[in-house]
């Protein structure tokens, strides 16, 4: 919950595209804490099977996300989103 | 073993408090690095090691891993060794083994007072959730298997493109820049395409 808390608070607060991603690493294992308490709670396996799942999620994610990064950094040389605001309407 | 699970989950929060106020990316990821591994004890310590061994191999080692290719990437210049005298300073590195070393402590601790995580109600090992992962889930090992292959192809076709673009510094730059340029826009129409 608290960790949760502050992967929120880091993405909502940084403006870093690198530090965005690794606030959305630290949201995703805090729920995969929760996953694994309930696991423990009920003495099932079940919630184990889906933090692989959520696990195989966050490597996929972040794959793609830092090729995006290093995309959005060729193009524009920083790494500001609030700087990636041409499709402004 | 309570004593041992709140100290655990202590060094982490405050590992990824200090993750999320650092001003530097390489800080930070030292500290997320550490939050992970602490993470990682908490669920040994709940009775969970299968998951807990998945937790360092995978979080703190492959995607951390990626993490620091592409700060390092991101970090090339004439002025990069200056850079890193900057970041091997002890004051950089001495929290985090401080927090690391309260890690290894407990870890001392748990593996002394005897191999069983003692405050588990009921150890799930990784045969009962291997039997459990092949057996009612097998449909989502299939859907887990089809998502990684799709982040496989877009961040290599992510990762191409920008290759391609990085030729324009290369050899005959006036009209190759032209012809970069020309790619570029056609990339960035092909993106928005896609995303509609």
């Amino acid at each position: 919950m608290t960790l949760f808390a502050l992967g929120l608070i880091g993405l909502l607060t940084r403006r870093n595209l690198i530090f965005t991603l690794m606030s959305v690493e630290v949201m995703l294992n805090a729920s995969g804490l929760a996953f694994i308490a309930g696991s423990y709670q009920w003495g099932q396996p079940d919630g184990q099977i889906m933090f692989v799942f959520i696990l195989a999620m966050a490597a996929a994610e972040v794959s793609v996300g830092l090729a995006l990064v290093l995309q959005f950094q060729r193009r524009i040389p920083s790494l500001d989103a609030d700087k990636a605001s041409e499709m402004r309407g | 073993m309570l004593i041992a699970f709140y100290v655990a989950a202590a060094v982490a929060v405050l590992a990824t408090i200090l993750a999320v106020t650092r001003r530097s990316a390489v800080h930070a990821l030292l500290y997320l690095i550490l939050s992970l591994l602490a993470v990682a004890v908490v669920f040994y310590l709940v009775g969970a090691p299968f998951v807990s061994a998945l937790e360092v191999i995978i979080y703190a080692g492959a995607i951390m891993v990626l993490f620091i290719f592409v700060v390092m990437m991101l970090n090339i210049g004439e002025h990069a060794t200056e850079v890193e005298t900057t970041w091997l300073r002890p004051s950089t590195w001495a929290w985090p083994s401080a927090l690391a070393a309260i890690l290894v402590v407990e870890l001392i601790y748990v593996v002394v007072r005897g191999a069983r995580p003692a405050g588990a109600m009921r150890v799930i090992t990784p045969k009962e959730i291997g039997i459990s992962l092949f057996g009612p889930y097998a449909i989502g090992v299939e859907l887990a298997s089809l998502l990684l292959m799709a982040g496989l192809v877009g961040a290599y076709h992510l990762g191409r493109r920008a290759y391609r673009e990085e030729d324009r510094y290369g050899a005959d730059t006036d009209r190759r820049r032209v012809v970069s340029g020309d790619d570029a826009v056609r990339a960035g129409s092909d993106r928005t395409s896609h995303a509609a």
